[in-house]
């Protein structure tokens, strides 16, 4: 549980942050701790954000979320190979709800197997945090000056950021990825067709072919454990 | 748009997130194999994630000119490898700094 107290303390800042943009999209404080509640990803809620916001088709939200935690899978397979294979199926059933990034990251990197209770003393840290940011974004945004706001309402953006670049540096494959991606996106809010589709859409959409693209082109080596 | 609604894509988005999380476990024992599909999961975290960024972050300030600092700041601690919160932080601070210079 010690090792979750970073991870407590970044939810809470960026979960703070999507609170205020939860508030923007027209979310109650209800709606938006619910939200976090049950979701626990960042840049899931955020996306499904800009689906609610424009009151797009539910299926829309449902492949969005899909493509967003799509790494999400990725991930539960890796941490899948760190489990004992005689482990109950429950423990299984309840660690996948806490399958994020940053737990994802201090759990991978553990020795030995993983047990399924230092995994839940992590969620037992990241959990809290995250609701209880939202909570106060909410709630609290409305009472703060419109400076902190702007400042704070970057923090989320600047996570994905900090998530993002470290591996781009150390491989062109992906940096360049990542440069086509932010170009792509930008490119379809400037030209005339393209401006009318839902961020929803278009996140699916440069997901799918970007990605694909890149698999097809730049495949994995084979040998290396993931 | 309706309250109802809300509730039911969050309820949506929940579930699928749960069960995008929820199937590779309990039903994978050994890595993905095929390696199209590997590579293809390998690489769709930075697309996604890059395509939200950006341009959005950009508007997600005042002035696009201090979400652009904060771009900017961002990244540069990003490269240097500092930590998530590290990074979060010291964009919400610089973008703070920025709109105070530019007088918005």
């Amino acid at each position: 549980m010690r090792d979750g107290i970073p991870i407590f303390l970044g939810y809470a800042a960026v979960s703070f942050s999507f609170g205020i943009l939860a508030k923007k999209a027209g979310l109650t404080p209800f709606q938006a701790t619910l939200m976090s509640g049950t979701n626990l990803t960042s840049a899931g809620q955020f996306a499904a954000l800009g689906a609610i916001a424009s009151a797009a088709p539910y299926l829309e939200t449902a492949a969005l979320q899909l493509v967003i935690n799509l790494r999400y899978s990725l991930m539960s397979c890796a941490l899948s190979q760190k489990l004992d294979a005689r482990l109950p199926f429950r423990h299984r059933f309840f660690m996948a709800s806490g399958v994020t990034d940053e737990i994802f990251g201090v759990s991978v990197s553990g020795d030995g197997k993983l047990s399924p209770f230092y995994f839940y003393g992590l969620m037992v840290a990241a959990w809290p945090g995250w609701v209880l940011g939202t909570l106060l974004g909410v709630v609290a945004g409305n009472a703060m000056p419109a400076s902190l706001l702007s400042a704070l309402g970057i923090a989320l953006y600047g996570m994905f950021i900090a998530i993002v670049v470290p591996p781009a540096r150390k491989n062109g494959v992906i940096a360049g990825l990542v440069v086509l991606s932010m170009l792509a996106s930008a490119l379809f809010g400037w030209l005339p067709v393209l401006r009318d589709i839902s961020a929803g859409l278009k996140t699916i959409l440069l997901t799918v072919l970007l990605a694909g693209l890149a698999a097809f082109f730049f495949p994995l080596k084979e040998g290396g454990g993931e | 748009m309706t309250g109802g609604s809300v509730y039911l894509h969050i309820a949506v988005a929940a579930g699928v997130t749960y069960l995008v999380r929820m199937l590779p476990f309990a039903l994978l024992r050994r890595e993905v194999r095929q390696p199209f599909m590997r590579s293809f999961l390998h690489y769709v975290p930075y697309v996604t994630l890059s395509v939200m960024t950006f341009p959005a972050i950009l508007h997600a300030t005042e002035h696009v000119a201090s979400g652009a600092i904060g771009f900017g700041v961002a990244l540069v601690l990003a490269y240097l490898g500092r930590s998530l919160v590290t990074v979060a932080l010291a964009a919400s601070v610089a973008v703070f700094l920025a709109e105070r210079l530019l007088g918005v």
